[in-house]
């Protein structure tokens, strides 16, 4: 099948980071990325199902992995060579169902029993048993050798993965659905109450989802958004903030909406006071220094961008007495209710095919990868690949 | 004898007309027919200061001589204007300074030992200790900094005193070392007719609860204009405080006024009629043009705020207040008043670097506002030069550029008020108070130099009446953006402004050119 294939190789990891991970660099002669054709993943067991991509989306951990920007620490959590792409609607080989697939590959997926204590909690995204069973070593579908991933003409799904698809969302809003069960679940994660001033700092993908989904589950007194382009900003409002600042305007506009006091030190501000709740969806050193130096003492700071080894500054932490949660991917809610059905349900008022585009051919990689490390200055959130021509 | 003001046509013979442009200045063709206001030519000085002012406080105005008032044992204590006039500054000896060297002399003599020096700032920022160094002089300034000689605080809790009620239910509130003092002597400098009188207590030594009686959006309404205190609702109400203040403490009032000397030399051009540039006139507009062109912006700053005018001491009177500030208007009216024959459809305006609120600063977004629709429009008697309805045209770059430091509440104000609404009375009511008692602008406002919290409101109300007369205000050269969040209409050019106010005032509109600073008051019959 044709797929593209992330094959590892830790001195061109290290090569493209040197060079700044330009994509250009990141695709061109030392790419760790390979267009060809590959082996179709095998089902391991009767549990499993062939899945047709339609559409998969490039996430902000693709491009950090082809770049040379993704946290080491992720290494001995993935099996290569794998196929990228979790971000992924499809269609059932067979029956021509449409799905999108949750990628955790926890116990149930591994056909472990009994389930390790996480996966018991209903986070398989937090196996720790990600090593067995079944499949080679990894965290998601898209970082194991074993299932294939969404970037090639054909995956392997354990049927507990398949989420149907109603009729009522595009394949354009659908491919959203992966990420958007990562902010539903960080925003119940970090809980705002109704009296709190939250902020969500960033608006790509993973920011403007997150702000629907405290709006949605969640909304507090006030949500601010930090945005830097102009799509970013108008989408940030639709979603439901109300209001978007600029990131160089994040202390004085933070300070007013809680009444703070400022402090100007000698490279950043800090707030005495401030914000009682925000989520992080940089990633960032950047966007976490701030982030760490606005939000109030005893307040929370909520990991959703994917971080690498990021140099920041924990004496706010330290001194502000701050609770930093991560939140990474999806499961079972403390409701009962899975987090994909959760935002299944939701998807379809948000018009999220609104951040859907442009759309690329497998063979056009390059230029998918180039495009999608700039979607928010190109006036985009989701770039992704559209694999629906390749079963013609 | 000094030239009259005057108002000239615009003919076939008439060389392009000065505009200023912010930290620059632009050459401009109006079209023919239209009036140019100047201002008169500066008057005549007095030629011994120290002479006059010894005077001025051996035979008052309805009082006693000064030296009669003061005695041993006794709180005196001397407040006066802060540097946010004259603008530009004036260069040193400030006649602040040879007042005040003057009363402390005489003190001294009397044996007047509890002394203090107070600048009334009001809901200014604090003044820095060059900025009071500069208006007192180094001998005022090395006897009394910083005990005796410090900024009036309006937020400090137990240093302003409730002294009562008007009869319309105003608060009036003073600093307690002046409503505990024996005399005040208050010592002013009074720039335009708006300035003095029985404003200068009943704002300089205030705090926002007395203030707010009369920095509103209705008062400004009602003050057709605020620049002709008889016509003025502002000074009415300032009148009633400041009586029942006078009611409480003895007050000793100077005034005194300087002529519209504004520019030194270097700048001599901006001072005279395009008609009368010289040669070298003309080498200086150019060579400006060329800084102003291509320098960076904080080389242009520094230069045009080092800019110390030679002004003349026009006015010392000293007394009772009434008497006092009627002779001081008498002098300033003289100084600034050009008869005007109606109104035209528009007006046009060129706004310098300077308001009353940037000395040292800039002059944001919003203080531009305060300087062409507050103070430039409202320097008026009778009519406003512009008819009803009629378009205001400015020229300014209106970066978005604030004083982090003096303005703080002013980006605020910039970002969440002008965002919602650029009507006065919408932000008076939905927005006044959250910014008048925010923690940290009184914080800076008392330990850094920021001005009050809820400043920029007020700086807005100043231009409530003339966005409520005006039919539309275009502002040329602006940053789009931002003249837009001003709620105005942005033009590249001038003729493409006069094209835009077609619109609004249908065609060949008839147009006066205010030629200011040096400051105008234009009489208009
Ligand atoms: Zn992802
Ligand atoms: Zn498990």
């Amino acid at each position: 099948m044709l797929a593209l294939q992330y094959v590892r190789s830790l001195p061109r990891y290290a090569l493209v980071r040197a060079t700044g991970g330009r994509a250009g660099v990141a695709t061109g002669d030392f790419s760790l990325l390979h267009l060809g054709d590959v082996q179709e993943p095998e089902p391991p067991n009767g549990s499993w199902r062939r899945v047709l991509p339609s559409l998969a989306g490039i996430c902000g951990s693709d491009t950090a992995a082809i770049t040379g920007h993704a946290s080491l620490y992720l290494d001995p959590l993935t099996s290569y060579p794998f196929v990228p792409g979790h971000e992924v609607v499809g269609i059932l080989a067979g029956d021509g169902a449409r799905v999108v697939v949750e990628p955790a590959l926890g116990c149930e997926v591994r056909g472990l029993s009994p389930l390790c204590a996480r996966c018991v909690e209903g986070r398989p995204g937090l196996c720790q048993r990600v090593d067995e069973g079944d499949l080679a070593v990894g965290l998601q579908t898209g970082y194991c050798c074993s299932t294939g991933g969404g970037w090639g003409e054909v995956l392997i799904a354990h049927e507990s993965q398949l989420h149907e698809v109603p009729p009522a969302l595009s394949d354009e809003a659908a491919v959203l659905i992966e990420p958007f069960a990562c902010s539903v679940h960080a925003a119940l994660r970090g809980a705002a109450g109704a009296e709190d001033v939250v902020v969500v700092q960033g608006t790509g993908t993973i920011g403007l989802l997150t702000l629907a989904a405290i709006k949605l589950f969640c909304p507090p007194r006030r949500l601010i958004a930090v945005a830097k382009h102009p799509f970013q900003r108008q989408q940030a409002l639709r979603l439901g903030a109300d209001q978007v600042i600029r990131p160089d305007e994040v202390f004085q506009r933070i300070r007013f909406a809680t009444e703070a006091r400022r402090l100007d030190g000698p490279n950043l501000s800090l707030l005495l006071g401030g914000a009682d709740l925000t989520f992080e969806c940089t990633g960032t050193a950047a966007g976490l220094d701030d982030a760490f130096r606005y939000t109030r003492a005893g307040g929370k700071v909520v990991a959703v961008g994917m971080p690498g080894r990021e140099s920041v500054d924990w004496g706010p932490i330290w001194q502000r007495e701050l609770t930093v949660m991560g939140a990474y991917a999806y499961g079972t809610e403390a409701t009962g209710a899975r987090t994909f059905d959760m935002a299944l349900a939701a998807a379809p008022e948000l018009g999220l095919e609104q951040l859907t585009g442009p759309l690329f051919q497998l063979s056009e990689y390059r230029d998918a990868i180039a495009y999608a490390v700039q979607a928010g200055r190109r006036s985009t959130a989701k770039v992704a690949f559209d694999l629906r021509g390749l079963r013609l | 004898m000094s030239r009259p003001g005057a108002v000239l046509e615009v003919d076939r013979n008439s060389p392009p007309t000065l505009f200023h442009f912010g930290e620059g200045v632009r050459l401009e063709r109006l079209p023919l027919g239209s009036r140019i206001l100047y201002p008169p030519d500066p008057l005549e000085p007095i030629a011994h200061p120290e002479r006059a002012i010894r005077r001025a406080l051996a035979h008052p105005l309805d009082d006693d001589p000064l030296k009669d008032l003061l005695r041993p044992g006794m709180k005196l204590t001397i407040a006066f204007d802060d540097l946010s006039l004259p603008l530009p500054p004036m260069a040193q000896p400030d006649v602040r300074q040879l007042v005040m060297e003057e009363v402390v002399e005489l003190a001294a003599e009397a044996g007047v030992e509890d002394i203090h020096l107070i600048v009334a700032t009001g809901l200014h920022r604090r003044m820095t200790e060059d900025e009071i160094r500069h208006i007192v002089g180094d001998r005022i300034f090395t006897t009394f900094w910083p005990d005796c000689l410090y900024n009036h605080d309006a937020e400090d809790e137990g240093e302003n005193v409730r002294i009562g009620q008007t009869s319309d239910g105003h608060e009036v509130t003073l600093n307690r070392r002046a409503a505990e003092s024996d005399l005040v002597v208050y010592v002013n400098l009074t720039l335009v007719p708006m300035d003095g009188g029985h404003k200068s207590m009943a704002t300089g030594l205030a705090s926002y609860r007395g203030i707010r009686a009369h920095h509103n959006v209705e008062t400004l309404l009602g003050s057709r204009s605020y620049m002709h205190p008889p016509d003025s609702q502002l000074h009415h109400s300032c009148i009633q405080q400041g009586r029942l203040i006078e009611d409480h403490v003895r007050v000793f009032h100077i005034e005194t006024s300087v002529n519209n000397h504004a520019f030194p030399t270097v700048a001599n051009f901006m001072q005279k009629r395009e008609t009368d540039w010289t040669p070298a006139d003309q080498a200086t507009y150019l060579a400006l043009k060329q800084l102003s062109d291509f320098a960076p912006r904080d080389l242009k700053r520094t230069i045009f705020h080092s800019m110390k005018a030679p002004y003349g001491l026009t006015g010392v009177n000293a007394g009772q207040v009434d008497q006092v500030h009627e002779r001081t208007l008498d002098v300033v009216r003289k100084q600034m008043t050009v008869e005007v024959d109606g109104q035209t459809d528009i007006v046009t305006m060129g706004l310098p670097y300077l308001g009353p609120y940037n000395v040292n600063s800039i002059l944001n977004p919003v203080l531009v506002v305060c300087l062409g629709l507050g103070y430039l429009f409202n320097l008026y008697r009778g009519r406003p030069v512009v008819r009803e309805g009629g378009v205001v045209i400015m020229t300014h770059p209106c970066r978005y550029e604030f004083d982090s430091v003096h303005h703080p509440s002013y980006i605020d104000f910039y970002d969440e008020v002008l965002a919602d609404t650029t009507d006065p009375g919408q932000i008076e009511s939905k927005y006044e108070r959250r910014f008048a008692e925010d923690d940290w602008y009184r914080q800076l406002f008392r330990k850094s130099h920021a001005y009050h919290g809820v400043h920029p409101f007020y700086a807005w109300y100043w231009a409530a009446h003339a966005l409520d007369h005006v039919g539309d205000v275009i502002v040329v050269g602006g940053e789009r953006e931002v003249v837009h969040r001003l709620g105005f209409k942005a033009a590249t050019t001038l003729a493409d402004a006069f094209e835009m106010a077609e619109q609004t005032v249908g065609r060949y509109p008839s147009v006066s050119h205010l030629r200011t600073p040096p400051l105008l008051l234009a009489d208009v019959r």
